[in-house]
């Protein structure tokens, strides 16, 4: 494994442009976007990129604008992107609820900053609630990743795409400004874009029926149906999609749960305390929808403490008290507004509840 | 092994390029690396910096609280991140724009007239370079060679440049 890893020619580029990268390897050819800081470099990296793979780069007069612009040209069948932070991303929130109510694939990249309001530009995890429980109105799901490393920017950005046309669904690459400013060494490994049919796709009615995507439902009944069926569609999701990163669960008396930048923080701690003699583990979410539930769920062992590390006030902490049923064993460590956690403060809350 | 290095100075100095040099030269050697900017309203004239982690295991995390190195370029930065300095760090300050470099017994200070220096060479944006040089001749963090070959691949195509900065390597080593 390590030969192989030594074989494969590294480069060190910042994360909101691996993003980009990965997008073109992926068969991306649309990208639409509005500057917002701390993902400035994702635009910038597409206006240069789709004019040298002969794409569609628009820099749009709004968010607003550039969602609708990703919906309108993934109904044409286009494997399109936008991209922004925090403020911007609820701005697109429309467009996202239409996208999913239209089932049409996109992807739209959350390099997430200190909210509520404008907030400032540090990094954030304050974005778990709108990415994973809705953001826009309407019973809709959209699949949302988590990286925590350069590599698995890449990596999952080239996935999102292949999620999105497989289940005619948007996906949300969720980083955090450290993630998208930092540059690690990546491996642009070869992406073989999946390719999935799209006969729904609008082309123009020329010798064949007419195709209509909406998501106005107004006929008795109809609305109801289509309902059904997202929900359909989503358990199918939940039940093939889940990717989670473990260690040591089932020797750990505390295991910590973490996502993103703050996730690569508790694994060090946990190594930290098992230096030390603790029974520690992990649990790394990768998918937040669909949540790895079933890993939560089916530990039997009542005596577990979970340690959750969020850069927030606590949103995943209440996904992961659902999952264990049992409030008590559930400890919380986070603050809001561009605080950064150290692996030490996450070793000694390990310790306390060890 | 694991080193944590703050670049600051003045936005143009070329504190983002030491602190991307310095990464992509440890990479080049096979360790793990991360690089993180300073982002945001930073313009030049303005304070920018860097911090460059290079180590033989994981990183957790770009960002330095106590920082092992700092390559401070002008005053402001040196004060604000001399006194962030990890116990018995290394401080390397630019002593042409640090007059009065920041008093702390426990740090190894290095001081070398850098933008002068870069002045004499005919290229006082340079004076970058001559700070890497200084670093290396006390730390061989990374190897000359590393370093060499991480500006040519970072700035391609700039092989008129490479002259006038090969030397101030060179020069902040003497």
């Amino acid at each position: 494994m390590k030969s192989k890893a030594a074989k494969e020619r590294k480069v060190l580029m910042c994360g909101n442009e691996v993003i980009g990268e990965a997008a073109v390897q992926a068969g991306c050819r649309h990208y639409f976007g509005y500057p917002i800081t701390p993902q400035n470099e994702l635009t910038a990296y597409m206006a240069k990129r789709m004019e040298e793979v002969g794409g569609v780069f628009l820099q749009s007069e709004s968010e607003l604008a550039a969602i609708n612009m990703v919906l309108g040209a993934s109904a044409c069948g286009a494997r399109a992107m936008t991209s922004s932070s925090s403020p911007g991303i609820s701005l697109k929130q429309e467009g996202i609820s239409y996208i999913a109510g239209m089932e049409l694939p996109a992807v739209i990249v959350n390099v997430m900053r200190g909210g509520p309001g404008l907030g400032n530009i540090s990094p954030s995890q304050s974005d778990y609630f709108q990415a994973v429980k809705g953001g826009g109105h309407g019973d809709y799901r959209i699949i949302v990743l988590a990286p925590s490393c350069s590599q698995e920017l890449y990596d999952l950005t080239a996935l999102a795409f292949d999620l999105a046309d497989t289940y005619r669904n948007p996906v949300m690459i969720l980083a955090d400004g450290i993630l998208g400013q930092m540059m690690e060494p990546v491996a642009l490994r070869q992406i073989n874009p999946k390719h999935v049919k799209k006969p729904w796709v609008l082309t123009g009615a020329k010798n064949r029926p007419g195709r209509r995507l909406c998501s106005l439902f107004l006929e008795t009944g109809g609305l109801e149906k289509h309902n059904a069926s997202l929900q359909e569609k989503y358990r199918r999701i939940k039940a093939k999609e889940v990717r989670c990163e473990t260690y040591n669960i089932s020797g750990a008396e505390v295991i910590a749960v973490a996502y993103g930048s703050s996730a690569r923080l508790t694994k060090a701690a946990v190594k930290m305390a098992e230096e030390r003699g603790i029974k520690a583990g992990y649990i790394k979410p990768i998918t937040l929808w669909p949540f790895p539930e079933d890993v939560f769920i089916k530990e039997k062992d009542k005596n577990k403490k979970y340690l959750v590390v969020e850069m927030n006030e606590g949103q995943m902490v209440e996904d992961v008290e659902r999952c264990v049923g049992d409030r008590k064993r559930v400890f919380f460590y986070g603050h809001a507004g561009g605080w950064i956690p150290q692996t030490e403060d996450i070793f000694k809350r390990i310790k306390k509840l060890a | 092994m694991r080193e944590e290095i703050v670049a600051a100075g003045f936005g143009g100095q070329g504190v983002m390029l030491i602190g991307k040099i310095l990464a992509y030269a440890g990479m080049l050697e096979g360790k793990q690396v991360t690089y993180f900017p300073s982002y945001g309203a930073e313009v030049r004239g303005g304070t920018a910096n860097s911090t460059t982690i290079i180590s033989t295991a994981e990183i957790p995390t770009p960002v330095s609280r106590h920082p092992d190195v700092l390559l401070a370029m002008n005053s402001p930065s040196c004060k604000k991140f001399g006194s962030r300095l990890k116990k018995g760090g290394l401080l390397i300050a630019n002593s042409s724009l640090i007059e009065n470099v920041f008093k702390r017994s426990d740090l190894t200070i290095i001081k070398i007239p850098a933008t002068s220096l870069a002045n004499n060479l005919g290229n006082k944006r340079s004076a970058n370079m001559i700070m890497i040089g200084a670093y290396l001749k006390y730390k061989a963090i990374v190897s000359l060679k590393s370093v060499e070959k991480a500006f040519l691949i970072l700035l391609p195509g700039k092989k008129d440049l490479w002259d006038i900065n090969k030397k101030a390597l060179r020069l902040g080593m003497e």
